[in-house]
Formats: C-alpha cells, structure tokens, sequence
C-alpha cells in the first residue's frame, strides 16, 4: 500500500474526517474525535503503522490537543494523528495495547499535563517526584517557587 | 580519623601542646591538600569538561585530585551540573556518604545559582548551596577545565587554613609549605608546589 492508497482508504473509512487529512512529502495529518482514537489508532496498526514515534500533548487554553505520531516502516510513512480532549475530563484511552511503545509517553504526557489515559497499566509519574502537587505544563499551572522573569531582561 | 580527632582535641587542652598541634595540623593540611580526591557529581554539560579534567591534556592525577566512583573514597564533591528537585536527595545523600572532612566545588553556572533556569523554571534547584555548604564556586557555562584545577588550587589554600581540631585556625607557611602558595612566578616561593 503506498501513500494513495492509504489516503484513499482513510477517507472512505472516515469520510468526515478527509478534508483533514492531507499527505505531503509522505507525512500525514489525521484528526479524530477523541471517542475514536482508539478505533482509528487500532486500524492505522493493523493497515502497517507498526512504530509509535510519540505521544504529546499541547495546551491550548480551551482544550488538550494530542499527538501521536505513528509510523510504517514498510510504506516509509508517518502520520501525525490529532485529538481533542476536554480540560476538565482530560481523560482519553489509552493506546498501550497496541503499542507497548506508548506505556511510558503516556505517562510522561500523565505527568506534565494530568491527562488520564484509560485502561493504562501503570499510570504513575515518570519524571517528577511521586508527591509533586499538579500539572507543570498545564498553562494554568501555578507554583510559588518558579521565579517569573522580569520585563527588563 | 577519630583517633586524630580525640588526640587534636587532647592535645589543645595541654599546656604546650599547641606546638605539637601546630606541627600536626600542617602534616594533615599538607597530606590531606595533596589528595583531594574527586566525587565527580556530574549531571549535565559541565560533566564533560570534569571528564576532561581527568584525562592526559589536562591530567589533574598531577595535582594528586583523580575522580573516584565511590563517595567514601572521596574528599572533595564537584557538582557539575543542573540539579533538579528531584535529583537533590540523591546529590545530599552522596554528600553525607563522604567521610570527613570533605568540601564542596560548584562548578558551572546552574551549580553556583541555577544558571540558565533561574527564572521560569519549575523543576531546577537554584544553586547547590540551597543543600550543600559550598567552598569554591566557578562560574562558566561551561568552565574550562583550567577553572577546576584553579578551583582545586583554592581550595587546596582553604584546606590549609583548617585545623584538625574544629574552631581553630593555623597560621600559614609555619612548619611546611602551604600547599598552593605562593604561586608560579613568586622568585621566594619554596618548593611544594607541582614543579
């Protein structure tokens, strides 16, 4: 299968969703609603996307956008697959059983914005010390020992 | 060193025994500023050029200061490098596993005062002396390998200075010559140096 075809397929399997998806230079844009990732992460598996590169996430104020960044080493493809879960359920399921890969992105992502991501096997902190009290990267995120950076400087 | 300590400590409540004490300080001071054996704390950048030290351009064996991979072997820790929040008890924990008397080198920037992450930072201690009693700073990022051995040089003065009994100081250049002092290029310098 190469990139056509992937993208043909895509869109007849999410046709809502093809105006999103767009593939240049063999790289690849699919945004899912979050209720589906694990559906679409599941068909992208089995269509040959056998390497997760990442999992990340980005505040943007309103919502979490994540990404996970999944790769076929046989079609030299990589697709970045977007989703978009709510601040205040950041919940989403987890992609652990498809790739053993993403046990600890997903709680690095866990760690840094208190994302939830179900059914993970060990969803602990990764980075931070067990008791460290929320979320650094959130951009809400507030802590009397960070020192802010004067205007002057 | 109990024994040391016990008769320090003997020998400062006799009458005359400050000569002998003087005579054994500048001993101690002499051997201990030779052999400052290093606890290569390295956790970032800085790692590298503590690395370097050690190796035959640099060659800090000649200053009698070789790195050590157990913190009982050591007298002198170089924290090179970021220390995190979390990293803190690990580098406190070595600290205290080091016999005494032992000093502290803070070597770079994000040692001497979190450097780069000073500001904005949620994670990184500002300064190993928030934990640590520091004795050298060197500032740099990084510092060259010749600001460590100037730094050991230093610190090799303030191990001069100390006194096997605690709370008292010694004179310099008494009985032995100072280890450090005077430096290259002094014409009435005495021998004792690295020459």
């Amino acid at each position: 299968m190469n990139i056509d075809e992937l993208r043909e397929h895509l869109c007849s399997t999410y046709p809502d969703l093809c105006p999103l998806f767009s593939v240049e230079y063999g790289d690849g844009m699919l945004m899912v609603d979050s209720s589906r990732l694990h559906e679409a992460a599941s068909d992208l598996r089995d269509l040959g996307f056998d390497r997760l590169g990442m999992v990340t996430a980005v505040d943007t104020g309103d919502e979490f956008e994540l990404v996970y960044r999944v790769q076929s080493r046989e079609m030299h493809a990589g697709i970045f697959v977007k989703t978009r879960v709510a601040r205040d359920v950041a919940s989403i399921a987890s992609v652990n059983d498809l790739w053993p890969a993403a046990n600890w992105q997903e709680r690095e992502v866990f760690d840094m914005f208190g994302i939830v991501f179900e059914g993970h096997p060990d969803l602990r902190r990764i980075l931070l010390t067990d008791d460290w009290v929320g979320y650094p990267l959130r951009k809400d995120y507030e802590d009397e020992r960070i020192i802010r950076r004067p205007d002057y400087i | 060193m109990a024994f040391v300590d016990d008769l320090g400590a003997a020998l400062d409540k006799t009458p005359g025994g400050g000569i002998i004490l003087t005579s054994l300080d500048a001993v101690m001071d002499w051997s201990r500023g030779k052999s400052l054996w290093m606890m290569p704390m390295g956790t970032a950048c800085c790692a590298m050029e503590l690395i370097a030290a050690s190796f035959s351009r640099f060659d800090f064996d000649r200053h009698g200061s070789i790195p050590r991979p157990d913190p009982r072997h050591c007298d002198v820790m170089v924290v090179a490098g970021t220390i995190t929040r979390k990293m803190a008890p690990a580098v406190k924990r070595l600290y205290e596993q080091m016999p005494d008397p032992k000093w502290v080198i803070a070597m770079g920037n994000c040692a001497v005062s979190g450097g780069i992450f000073y500001y904005d930072t949620y994670s990184v201690i500002r300064g190993v002396d928030e934990f640590l009693p520091v004795d050298v700073y060197i500032s740099g990022c990084p510092p060259r390998p010749e600001a460590l051995q100037d730094a050991i040089l230093r610190l090799r003065e303030q191990v001069a200075t100390d006194s096997i009994v605690p709370g008292r100081d010694r004179q310099l250049n008494t009985i032995l010559p100072t280890p450090g002092s005077p430096r290259k290029g002094d014409s009435a310098a005495a021998d004792g140096d690295d020459s």
